[in-house]
């Protein structure tokens, strides 16, 4: 039997009759519609303007000059470089500047971020206040007098190289730089070099299948200590097998500057030294807040459970600390990159600095900025991508 | 004799604690040297401070020179020279601003840190409040331009130092306010295409440096006008800063709504709110009150960023101290000069932390109840 249809078409009919700048859906439509126009009409707005400016001034529009002959010299570069080169290459060597100086810096900033969140929760009281200063000292000095500091260091208060300060046999320190040892280029150092990546290459074969056995088997294997003595002794036993050669680069005093080694400039480290130091104490605020979220509740459980030690720190704590961690960390690593175009400021020929130098010559500020913005814009939706898929993967799974 | 018995022959004495656990001795021994690591690591540490702090205190307070203007014995001296500041300080703290008129950002300064202690007590947060605000910040304006009441007119192009400093860093951080707010609620809009745009914004102004904000600022703003108008060049640093930091405050406050649970939402829809009535009676005023703690960390690191205006040359408290610096008379003393300004940044940025601690541990108590 077919239950009778409820009566429902007057009702229907009376929303039917609801004004349309009543209805949230039309007026949806109609507010989206009405800002949509604001934001194009001030969009043309600017750009109708700056078009006739350009004009009037007679500056070109367009990457053409990319190709033109840059005519300016670059202190320090990854590749190749000279004054003949083009704008476009000028550009690359400014980038990958800029990639040097965040990649050193932040396996820096994590090693010193690490070591200071730990010490502020130490047990030890002189060593907790000391970090709990030095994290609220950097903190709040701006990362730029910081950089100018460091710079002034470096710069103004260090000797000439004539009378450089060698604090460590090797080491020399003078206003033209630091000037380091390296390991001389023979085909010992190279072999330890594959040696390593092969280490790493098998210790993460190795954790595969140790993990795979142990989902099916139950049995564990000391994945640690093998991966640690295979990155550590491949190189080692390289060593050894090459007849232990001790051969460094060392630099030397010839005339007025080092020869030999690897010249550090005073902006590269004076650079490194301040982003280190500054976002380090970040990072240590953020370690120090990821181990504290973890309760105490859960190392409890997992010794009750009977966990030796390290499984408790490895299985429960740090899946959990991390979780609360990494991002933070990735948004401070970002900041550290983004904090690098200060680099203008003192000197060293960054991304920044070298489109700033661009924009002098050829007057296309326009377009130098917009590679400005689009060379960080990638750097910082690819690390923010990647962290997506990360958190994703680590996310706490709900019942 | 068993234990009972040896209880029954000293009934009642008390047996002390051992000395190395009480006072002084106890608190060393269990704060500093419990375990051999942790006194390894005293010991340590006591060895690099005995080696780093009093050579420095010797540098900075026993050899140093201190007074005004004498260059030629700071050359010769082997401490720190603080001449440097002494001789400086009124050029480094007003810039340009004409040296008879620099009582009036004095004052301007002073009334800005009035406000802002006025402020900062919890029982002054009122509507009253934005109104002392406006009028403060309009005195401070009058104050520092002139052009009526009798006081010259001071150009905007002649402030410098610590006045522009503060008035880019308070300015900024007013105005990006309601901007922030905005673009929060923007971006959890039921509406596709207004989420998308508050999305676009935020994302972009956040993946870039403060520093390609402001270099568009100092050569992109003045394209886009059209022929014969011109921006000052603070002014246009000041909606660079705004910009930036307007991105920062949405996602501050993007947190404080997320925070309100959907029944706050529900109840202020059965009421028969609509959007903006809602927002503003019922939403807002609870998730602007949880996101005060982490909006005093913008305003210090809005603080903190406004040094970056030194690299399109704005005369900010950096570049005046960077001109002393340049005088040949000066010259080598940047560390003094650096460690003074990083002493007037600390202490600004460290009351403000403080205090931000504090409101923090005020407000969660008052959720515990």
């Amino acid at each position: 039997m077919e239950e009778p249809r409820p009566p429902q078409e007057p009702y229907l009919k009376e929303i039917e009759k609801v004004p349309f700048w009543l209805d949230p859906k039309k007026r949806a439509i109609f507010y989206q519609i009405a800002v949509f126009c604001m934001v194009g009409l001030l969009a043309y707005y600017l750009v109708s303007n700056t078009i006739i400016n350009l004009k009037r001034q007679n500056i070109a529009t367009g990457f053409g000059f990319l190709h033109k002959e840059a005519s300016f010299e670059i202190g320090e570069s990854l590749i190749s470089y000279s004054a003949a080169s083009t704008y476009g290459r000028a550009l690359i060597v400014g980038a990958l500047n800029t990639l040097k100086v965040s990649f050193i810096g932040i396996i820096f900033t994590l090693i010193i971020g690490t070591v200071i969140g730990i010490a502020r929760l130490s047990s030890n009281w002189l060593v907790s206040k000391l970090a709990g200063w030095y994290i609220e000292v950097m903190q709040d000095i701006p990362v730029l007098l910081q950089l100018f500091f460091w710079y002034a260091i470096f710069y103004e208060t260090l000797p000439s190289p004539r009378q450089a300060l060698h604090p460590i046999r090797g080491i020399f320190l003078s206003n033209r730089g630091v000037a380091l040892p390296v390991p001389a280029s023979i085909p010992a150092y190279k072999y330890m070099l594959i040696a390593f990546l092969a280490g790493c290459v098998a210790s993460y074969f190795l954790r595969k299948w140790a993990r795979k056995r142990q989902e099916e088997t139950g049995k564990i294997f000391p994945v640690f200590i093998t991966s640690t003595a295979m990155i550590l002794g491949f190189p080692l036993i390289t060593w050894l097998l090459c007849g232990a050669p001790l051969k460094m680069n060392v630099p030397r005093l010839v005339g007025f500057n080092f020869k030999g080694g690897i010249m550090l400039s005073p902006e590269f480290i004076a650079l490194l030294t301040g982003l280190v130091l500054y976002t380090s104490a970040f990072v240590a605020e953020v370690v120090r807040a990821g181990i504290q979220s973890v309760s105490k509740g859960q190392r409890e459980a997992a010794m009750a459970l009977g966990l030796k030690p390290p499984y408790v720190l490895n299985l429960v704590i740090l899946p959990q600390a991390a979780r609360v961690i990494i991002p933070p960390l990735t948004s401070q690593m970002l900041n550290l990159t983004k904090n690098s175009s200060l680099a203008v400021a003192i000197g060293f020929p960054d991304f920044v600095s070298v489109a700033n130098t661009c924009i002098n010559q050829t007057g296309q500020a326009v377009e130098g900025v917009a590679l400005i913005m689009a060379v960080y814009l990638i750097f910082s939706l690819s690390t923010s991508a990647f962290m997506n898929w990360y958190n994703k993967k680590t996310a706490l799974v709900e019942r | 004799m068993n234990e009972s018995d040896l209880l029954r022959e000293n009934p009642a004495e008390v047996v002390k604690p051992p000395p190395t656990s009480v006072g002084v001795l106890g608190w060393v021994k269990s704060n500093l040297f419990n375990g051999y690591f942790n006194s390894f690591l005293t010991l340590i540490t006591l060895f690099i401070l005995y080696k780093t702090v009093p050579p420095f205190i010797r540098w900075a307070f026993i050899d140093s020179v201190w007074c005004p203007d004498c260059a030629e014995a700071c050359k010769k001296a082997a401490g720190a020279c603080w001449s440097v500041i002494i001789s400086n300080i009124r050029f480094i703290i007003f810039g340009f601003y004409p040296y008879d008129e620099q009582w009036r950002p004095l004052i301007a300064m002073l009334l800005l840190f009035g406000l802002i202690y006025y402020s900062s007590k919890n029982k002054n947060w009122k509507k009253s409040l934005i109104y002392v605000w406006v009028v403060g910040l309009f005195v401070m304006g009058t104050l520092m331009k002139g052009g009526i009441f009798s006081l010259p007119s001071v150009e905007s192009t002649k402030w410098g130092g610590l006045p522009l400093t503060l008035l880019l860093s308070v300015f900024g951080l007013t105005a990006a306010y309601p901007l922030g707010v905005i673009l929060a609620l923007g971006r959890r809009s039921k509406m596709p295409g207004i989420r998308w745009l508050s999305i676009l914004y935020i994302e972009l102004i956040r993946g870039v440096p403060l520093i390609s904000l402001l270099f568009m600022a100092s050569i992109i703003f003045p394209l886009f006008l059209p022929e014969g108008i011109t921006i000052n060049k603070i002014l246009r640093a000041q909606v660079a800063i705004i910009l930036f930091t307007a991105a920062y405050i949405a996602e501050v406050v993007r947190g404080g709504l997320q925070g309100i649970p959907k029944g706050q939402y529900e109840a202020a829809e059965s009421l028969g709110l609509n959007y903006v009535l809602t927002m503003r009676l019922v939403i807002l005023p609870q998730a602007l009150k949880i996101v005060i703690p982490p909006t005093v960390s913008i305003l210090i690191s809005a603080f903190k960023d406004t040094s970056l205006v030194v690299i399109i040359a704005l005369w900010d408290l950096m570049k005046t101290t960077q001109s002393v610096l340049s005088h040949p008379k000066w010259m080598g003393f940047s560390p003094e000069a650096y460690i003074f300004l990083a002493i007037l940044y600390f202490l600004g940025c460290f009351s403000m932390s403080n205090y931000s601690r504090k409101l923090e541990r005020e407000l969660g108590q008052g959720e515990l109840r």
